[in-house]
């Protein structure tokens, strides 16, 4: 993306990342392989942008066992959902702007 | 930065917000399938029921012109205290056409659903999906376990009313999951149902409405309003 505004929220630039905030605020929490399959993108590719948004404390993550596998689901965090809010409103702002 | 793109943008977030929290893979034309084939069933039953209309709506025996001594037989046959032979040989036959109608029913919708969601390249069993489920299996068990119940008791007349309120409270209970469509067709079922309450003697009419006819129309709603605009994608 090649917004300039200050109001962007740069975690956001990636258009994965903000899929993948979008389900975590629109459902309470959501594990890794439905985000995979939702998203259609590779293992990797998930788990790095989870990581940074993981690292902005946007979402929190819960580990737990479902009989043996390992099932690892996500969450947005209070500060996660703000930053979410703040960044559609800009988007809003933006297209007023434009039409005004 | 464009118009276009942020627009876009923000259309991919509603997508994806409805994609993840919706079962949409959710096939309208099982729902058609569904209703024609309650229709096809309550058909049959009317056949197997028809000596027994004769009697309770014919003008000079039946329910509403008749004397109160009949009035009051027949009342026994819809409510339970008169016990023939001839009456459960009916009630058997019903609860076949009724178990064969679900289980096309439900064949249907399934086969559907994977053929929609393979189509649209998503997959049928996930989160939505399995609340989707979670929630309706509660009302429609209860439902079940209740009309079953009320074939032992012989309580006929107030089976259909059952059938189509617990459908319906199982519909809205699951509707939060899948299309805003499929509340509305669980609220029109579980009013259907109290109207069939009230005429105990049109059970079967009410049934071939509310299995039949609404799934049929909501199914055609449900099929113009999502399958056919995404499948031109």
């Amino acid at each position: 993306m090649k917004i300039a505004l200050t109001n962007f929220d740069k975690a956001f630039e990636n258009r994965i990342r903000l899929q993948i905030m979008s389900v975590l605020v629109a459902n309470e929490s959501y594990d890794f392989n439905s985000l995979k399959e939702l998203l259609a993108v590779t293992d990797g590719n998930l788990a790095s942008h989870l990581k940074a948004l993981e690292k902005e404390e946007y979402i929190s993550v819960i580990k737990s066992f479902l009989g043996r596998k390992p099932n690892t689901r996500y969450q947005a965090s209070a500060k996660g959902i703000a930053a979410f809010k703040k960044h559609l409103e800009a988007l809003e702002n933006l297209i007023k702007q434009q039409k005004g | 930065m464009k118009d276009k793109d942020i627009l876009d943008e923000i259309s991919s977030i509603k997508n994806i917000m409805e994609r993840s929290t919706r079962f949409i893979s959710l096939s309208g034309l099982s729902g058609v399938m569904a209703g024609i084939y309650a229709l096809v069933g309550a058909g049959l039953a009317y056949n197997n029921l028809k000596p027994f209309y004769e009697i309770t709506h014919n003008p000079k025996t039946g329910f509403v012109y008749g004397e109160s001594s009949t009035l009051s037989n027949i009342k026994g046959l819809f409510y339970g205290s008169t016990n023939t032979g001839y009456l459960e040989a009916i009630a058997i036959q019903l609860l076949l056409i009724a178990i064969i109608v679900l289980i096309l029913s439900i064949g249907t919708g399934i086969l559907l659903t994977i053929r929609k969601a393979h189509r649209k390249s998503q997959s049928v069993w996930n989160q939505s999906s399995r609340a989707f489920l979670k929630k309706g299996l509660l009302p429609l068990l209860t439902g079940g376990c209740f009309i079953l119940i009320l074939l032992v008791h012989q309580y006929y007349g107030i089976i259909a009313p059952a059938c189509l309120i617990f459908y319906g409270l199982a519909l809205v209970a699951a509707s939060q999951y899948t299309y805003g469509d499929v509340k509305w067709l669980g609220l029109s079922e579980i009013g259907l149902g109290l109207l069939a309450m009230l005429f105990p003697l049109y059970g079967l009419l009410f049934w071939a409405f509310g299995f039949g006819v609404l799934h049929i129309l909501y199914g055609t709603i449900m099929y113009f309003k999502y399958d056919r605009e995404n499948s031109a994608h």
